[in-house]
């Protein structure tokens, strides 16, 4: 089998949820990859050395520029003519694409596989991964977003893939790029960070969150998480959300503080290795998940933990 | 302009799932369902459009059993003008449903489909792009803020890295995130008034489409469970537990 892999990248830097989408790919087949998106060079020569791959398609236009599905899709279409997976990590820019790749080539998308389990047949999470479902198609191609947090990461290097233009230009009808606001920080990224702090609705108030939540997550270099409680309250801003429906995440350590522990936020962190929880309510349901609790009021707890550490 | 919104009966987000005991899928046997919670925001969105006076009428429409019936009048008592109940007890992927509501669409001419982002039961997250996939029309996914203006939409969207915002030639699909709107509850006098609000009961042969599933459920398992741990009396406790983990000094 020949898979397509989308390949994530920003700033004009390859993303690292490229690289889970590649090992899942690697057990289906062949390994080709897409580059698409304005100046993209350099992205494509680093995706080239990603152990494994084979041909490395870049499609550097500006009409990619925002990777608008409108404008992407076609142009996906066009190359799955030749390929017969086309398979993307489960990012937002990737979520937004893939099911308009599926619909265009009249196949069911399998949505944020966890397992390759033969050719066609997959696993992945359902009702908030309260169930696991194996899934099979019956479709002549696949389209496929993968669980970045299910698969190990491709190595960066020791790939030697043939880069290759493409010529096609599809362009996207009656959408626009208007503008973005990108968070900017210093502190490791949420979906690949080794150590995550999260907090919720007991921080009550953007202050707090910044003067109890950060300084912890500083001295355990740490990335910032949050409950849907907390963004929706504007504590934090919508791209700190750990969940069903946030971002998935599965650190060495997570540390839950003041996060009753909704299987809506389960759904994002219960994969994770170690998962500590602080909160003052002793049968709060994250201690049912947690491997060390403490029990009593974070606004004692935090900054004594952060002050011993 | 006319607004449609599609809206799925699941079950409730409060429930905890159980998975049945042969493994063939999730048992919804007397257990709660609700509207979709993403839906609930799409259809509160659009009667804010009809408020506002940018929408004329809201149509809602929902594929699944005879009970898919109620998700069609809570929408009607949110303030929707009218349903269209497309009856099934087969098993429809969201490429099915995009093409049972191109269908709708194609009858319906709506200037704006506002769908949920997900369903909270099979979470796909698909339906909204396969939609405008197929009627070859822009799309704003995962909205937080959607702003009509003559024949522009302008859609701020939560994306991995903060927002981004695009601006779509109507008409267009648009799917809700959870921060554009805290729907509105029904009030008991609107839930009365939905009961006699037209709703129109059609089956998937009515529009000709070919439903049947491509993807086949070989089982449902129950995931890895993990159990509880320990406490940890204090802070110095959790200090050594943190060092012992390697990840303090
Ligand atoms: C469609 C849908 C999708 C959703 N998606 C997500 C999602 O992706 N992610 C997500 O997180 N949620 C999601 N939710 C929301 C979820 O159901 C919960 O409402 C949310 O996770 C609760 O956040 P919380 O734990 O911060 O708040 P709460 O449930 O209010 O918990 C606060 C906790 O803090 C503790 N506490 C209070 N004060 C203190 C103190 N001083 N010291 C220590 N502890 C204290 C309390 O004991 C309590 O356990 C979703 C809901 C729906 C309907
Ligand atoms: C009676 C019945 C039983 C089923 N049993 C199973 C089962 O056991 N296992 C299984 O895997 N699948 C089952 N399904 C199929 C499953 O419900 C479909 O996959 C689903 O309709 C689409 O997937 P999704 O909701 O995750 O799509 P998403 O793409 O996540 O949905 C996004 C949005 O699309 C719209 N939408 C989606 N579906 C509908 C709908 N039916 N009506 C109106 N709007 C909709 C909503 O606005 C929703 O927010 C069943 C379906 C029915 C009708």
């Amino acid at each position: 089998m020949k898979t397509l892999v989308w390949v994530e990248h920003e700033g004009g830097a390859l993303k690292d949820a490229t690289l889970s989408a590649v090992t899942a790919a690697a057990k289906l087949g062949e390994v080709h990859l897409l580059v698409a998106g304005e100046g993209v060079g350099g992205v494509a020569e680093a995706a080239a050395k990603i152990a494994g791959v084979g041909k490395v398609h870049v499609a550097d236009n500006a009409a990619y520029a925002h990777a608008l599905p409108e404008a992407v899709a076609p142009l996906i279409v066009e190359l799955m003519g030749h390929h017969d997976a086309f398979v993307a990590p489960a990012t937002s820019t990737a979520k937004n694409i893939a099911p308009r790749v599926a619909a265009l080539l009249d196949v069911m998308q399998v949505s944020d596989i966890l397992s390759v389990e033969g050719d066609k047949t997959f696993t992945r999470p359902i009702y908030a991964g309260n169930a696991i479902a194996t899934v099979k198609s019956n479709d002549a191609k696949l389209v496929i977003t993968v669980r970045g947090t299910a698969f190990e990461k491709a190595a960066k290097d020791g790939g030697s893939g043939a880069i290759e233009a493409v010529s096609a230009a599809t362009s996207g009808e009656g959408s626009k790029f208007v503008g973005a606001e990108i968070s900017k920080s210093e502190r490791p990224e949420l979906t690949s960070a080794k150590v995550i702090v999260s907090g919720g609705r007991a921080l009550a108030s953007s202050e707090n969150f910044h003067s109890v939540i950060e300084p912890l997550a500083d001295k355990l270099g740490a990335a910032v998480g949050a409950s849907r409680a907390a963004v929706d309250a504007g504590y934090v801003p919508n791209d700190y959300q750990v969940g069903q429906t946030g971002k998935i995440v599965a650190p060495e350590v997570y540390v839950a503080v003041g996060i009753s522990g909704a299987i809506q936020h389960l759904a994002g962190m219960k994969d994770s290795k170690t998962i500590i929880a602080i909160n003052k309510d002793e049968d709060a349901p994250i201690f049912q998940v947690a491997d060390i609790g403490l029990v009593g009021d974070l606004f004692t707890i935090v900054p004594e933990l952060t002050s011993k550490l | 302009m006319k607004v449609l919104v599609p809206v799925k009966r699941v079950i409730d987000y409060n429930v905890k799932p159980r998975v049945k005991m042969d493994g063939t899928g999730v048992d919804l046997a007397n257990v709660k369902m609700s509207m979709n919670p993403f839906d609930e925001i799409a259809v509160e969105e659009a009667i804010r459009l009809k408020e506002k006076g940018v929408a004329t009428e809201v149509v809602v429409v929902s594929i699944g059993p005879a009970k898919a019936q109620e998700t069609c009048r809570t929408a009607l008592a949110m303030g929707a003008d009218r349903a269209i109940l497309i009856q099934t007890d087969e098993t429809v992927e969201p490429l099915g449903v995009a093409k049972l509501l191109k269908a709708v669409a194609d009858e319906e001419q709506p200037g704006l489909v506002i769908l949920g982002k997900q369903a909270i039961d099979d979470d796909s997250n698909q339906t909204g792009q396969m939609l405008a996939a197929l009627m070859g029309r822009p799309q704003g996914t995962f909205a937080s803020k959607v702003e009509v203006s003559g024949d522009t939409v302008t859609v701020t969207r939560e994306v991995d890295g903060g927002l981004e915002t695009v601006a779509l030639t109507i008409p267009a699909i648009i799917t809700t995130d959870l921060r554009l709107n805290e729907p509105r509850y029904a009030s008991l006098p609107n839930i009365m008034k939905a009961k006699s609000k037209p709703l129109a009961a059609k089956t998937p042969a009515d529009y000709g489409v070919d439903i049947a599933p491509r993807l086949e459920t070989l089982t449902v398992a129950e995931p890895p469970k993990r159990s509880a741990g320990i406490k940890v009396a204090d802070v110095d406790e959790l200090v050594a537990k943190l060092k012992a983990l390697g990840v303090a000094a």
